[in-house]
């Protein structure tokens, strides 16, 4: 048996199987972008979608609900920001534009690059939250001592369930200074 | 019997270069499990650290980073090292001979998918001995744990998890290859022994999930050296993302290391029963069920981090499904035995045991699977003590028992009993006293992977210890007993068991070193 090699029924069943595996290795990594589309139509996780566009056919009927949202700021390890809302909560009817900011604050006597992540919750209130302008869709590079205002321009979508009477909305602010080559593009906001 | 002795090929070459070179799927076979045994020994050192150091409260032997390495390294070598070469061990030995063909169908490429795994081993148990140490962020390597916390070392182990995946694939297309296209005529499908079913489908999931982890590791190696954010929220990652591809890995794995044991249970208990196996093709439906459903429940492992409602009720029913064909299974054996004409020599012991104590295991895994009880349970040493009851007393023991029932066969002699029911009842007492108290330190609120822990859990901790120092002493019974089988011994007959149904059995004893060069008759086939 030793002489011969595989036949060629085996040869060809062994092509495949190796086939299968690669395969496999490539659906290991489409389930990363499979994820973020899952995440973004769902607003699973808290993810926020990324700036809305408001088409010229939108006419935003501004409901007599009332909701709070709430801001909350929070640094992420290593960073040494100030970093904090200017209001701690707003109440906003669906479909009315508010406009809210938060204020940060380099104190080193270096530019630091940092970047806010968001998140929503309740989780299912992620997908109602309509940001028209954010400064997590950029990067923030504050030279030494510098001090500013970043806004967030939103509005409630008016098919937010019934039940949700309050939202919280959270970002973390990571020091991206030292990452030679800044994320070009973040997708999901 | 003789029909299948082969004489004009030479034996087996001398010295080590026969072990080197070797392409006998007995030689490789015979690599295999010695290699899972020094990996259950050095897996086994580890957790007896574990154990010595939980013995009481407080910080005695070692520092808390010396622990997470241990608890790392144990699960990884145990997993990785011990059970899946064990298994990958007795297919090579096993499913040729089961199934009346010469050797596997890729021979050479089973000597490299054997010889990468020391190294693998070698490359990943040495940042032991580097200043950095080794893993400390458990065996599933949540990021950013292994990633922007991660020690150095993170690199040797993703690339030893590289090689140990490379070395899986190959060695489940080989099996895979042998099964469907080497049957001896007459081996039909339906006839194949339930050992040779299960590992067909055990090797369709390690093809379908260990490229899956090539990928996790992969994405890694890219956070960690390159700069990407795959698991990174600050570069727009979600370490979320690493939980759900590692589970869709880790959940068909750890059917990966059970369904070869139910497989091994099925030769067994009909052999000791004196009785056909009861519902030959439920076992097959069920134990294809069992894989299939393997894929759609991996969040149930991080039920905590988030999920809607709906996908929490998703993952509970598609878990709870499960209990389904493997009560199947279970009852399976229970009506193989009811009635049987059972004789209780020590492979028969450890299958029972299989039996009841995998069914317990099984039991908290339905009692985990209930979403809102797992929040309670999540990460406690109940989950300890479930894994463990599936996969000591579970895998574990039914690699033993094969041991023990095939040893004979391969060596040509027979064990010595009565140290083989001296291991197994060490085993059975020391296994039970140390991973039932875990149950109670669990639902009391243990936290698992914790070096110290609070008062009131001293008492269930101590008698856990002392039931792993016996269990981990015991094991070195076995290595006594197959030295012993391999040097001497009454002779063992082709036969070996009264019972025992399969083409394995017609050949001598011990197995000659070609067999099945030309097909046994299909009359033999048929016979069972």
């Amino acid at each position: 048996m030793s002489n011969q090699g595989p036949t060629s029924a085996t040869k060809k069943l062994v092509r495949k199987l190796m086939l299968a595996a690669v395969g496999m290795f490539g659906f290991g990594f489409a389930l990363v972008p499979l994820y973020d589309v899952i995440c973004d139509i769902t607003g699973l996780n808290g993810k926020t979608s990324g700036q809305y566009t408001v088409a010229e056919a939108d006419t935003m009927a501004v409901s007599d609900r009332e909701i709070t949202v709430q801001f909350m700021a929070q640094n992420s390890e290593g960073m040494v920001w100030e970093f904090h809302p200017n209001d701690m909560q707003v109440k906003v009817h669906p479909g009315e534009v508010k406009v809210v900011s938060y204020r940060a604050k380099n104190p080193n006597d270096f530019a630091m690059i940092g970047q806010a992540i968001p998140s929503v919750a309740p989780n299912e209130a992620a997908q109602y939250l309509k940001k028209l302008e954010c400064f997590c869709f950029a990067e923030q590079k504050l030279e030494p001592g510098e001090e500013i205002d970043m806004a967030i321009r939103f509005f409630i979508d008016e098919n937010i369930p019934e039940k949700i009477t309050k939202l919280t909305l959270s970002y973390s602010l990571f020091d991206l200074t030292d990452y030679s080559e800044p994320a070009q593009e973040i997708t999901a906001r | 019997m003789s029909a299948a002795h082969d004489d004009h090929h030479h034996g087996p070459a001398k010295g080590l270069s026969r072990w080197l070179f070797t392409t006998n799927h007995k030689d490789i076979g015979t690599l295999y499990l010695w290699f899972s045994f020094a990996m259950f020994l050095l897996g086994g050192t580890f957790a007896m650290v574990i154990r010595a150091e939980l013995f009481q409260p407080g910080l005695q032997l070692v520092d808390p980073n010396f622990f997470n390495q241990m608890t790392t390294m144990h699960g990884l070598v145990m997993v990785f090292g011990a059970v899946m070469p064990a298994f990958v061990g007795l297919a090579n030995w096993l499913i040729p001979m089961m199934i009346g063909a010469p050797d596997m169908a890729l021979p050479r490429m089973n000597n490299w998918s054997f010889w990468i795994l020391p190294f693998a081993f070698a490359m990943l148990s040495s940042t032991l001995l580097m200043d950095a140490g080794a893993p400390n962020f458990g065996w599933t390597f949540y990021a950013p744990l292994s990633t922007t916390y991660a020690p150095e070392t993170v690199t040797f182990f993703i690339f030893a998890v590289h090689l140990m995946g490379a070395s899986s694939i190959m060695g489940s297309i080989n099996i895979i290859a042998t099964v469907l296209n080497m049957r001896a005529p007459g081996m039909t499908m339906m006839k194949m022994p339930l050992f040779v079913w299960t590992w067909l489908i055990t090797a369709y999931l390690l093809l379908a999930v260990m490229p899956v982890l090539a990928g996790v590791v992969t994405m890694m190696l890219f956070d960690v050296h390159f700069g990407t954010s795959f698991f990174n929220a600050a570069g727009g990652g979600d370490p979320v993302l690493f939980q759900h591809v590692f589970w869709f890995f880790g959940h068909p794995e750890v059917y990966i290391m059970i369904l070869p044991a139910f497989g091994i249970i099925s030769a067994i208990i009909p052999t000791f029963a004196r009785k056909r196996l009861f519902g030959y093709d439920s076992m097959v439906y069920a134990s294809a069920s069992i894989a299939f459903l393997s894929f759609i429940v991996w969040a149930h492992h991080m039920f905590t981090v988030g999920m809607p409602i709906a996908g929490e009720l998703f993952f509970m029913y598609a878990t709870m499904l499960i209990a389904v064909p493997t009560g199947v299974k279970v009852f399976n054996w229970t009506a193989t035995m009811f009635r049987g004409s059972m004789s209780f020599e020590t492979p028969m012991l450890f299958a029972i045991a299989f039996v009841v104590l995998f069914t317990m295991g099984g039991f908290t895994g339905l009692m985990l699977a209930i979403t809102p009880a797992d929040f309670q349970y999540h990460d406690t040493y109940f989950v300890v003590a479930h894994f463990h009851y599936v996969l000591v007393p579970g895998a574990v023991f039914s690699i033993m028992a094969a041991a023990y029932y095939w040893l004979p066969k391969w060596t040509g002699h027979m064990y010595d009993e009565r140290l083989g029911k001296l291991h197994f009842w060490m085993s059975f007492i020391g296994v039970n006293v140390l991973f039932f108290p875990q149950h109670f330190l669990g639902l009391a609120g243990m936290p698992r992977r914790i070096p110290d822990y609070a008062l009131q859990f001293a008492d269930f901790n101590w008698i856990s210890s002392i039931g792993g120092f016996m269990f981990g002493a015991s094991q070195l019974i076995l290595l006594v007993v197959v030295i012993k089988c391999i040097k001497g011994g009454k002779k063992a007959t082709a036969q070996v068991w009264e019972g025992a149904q399969g083409l394995e059995w017609t050949l001598e004893s011990p197995a000659p070193y070609h067999t099945f060069t030309t097909p046994p008759d299909p009359k033999l086939i048929h016979a069972q």
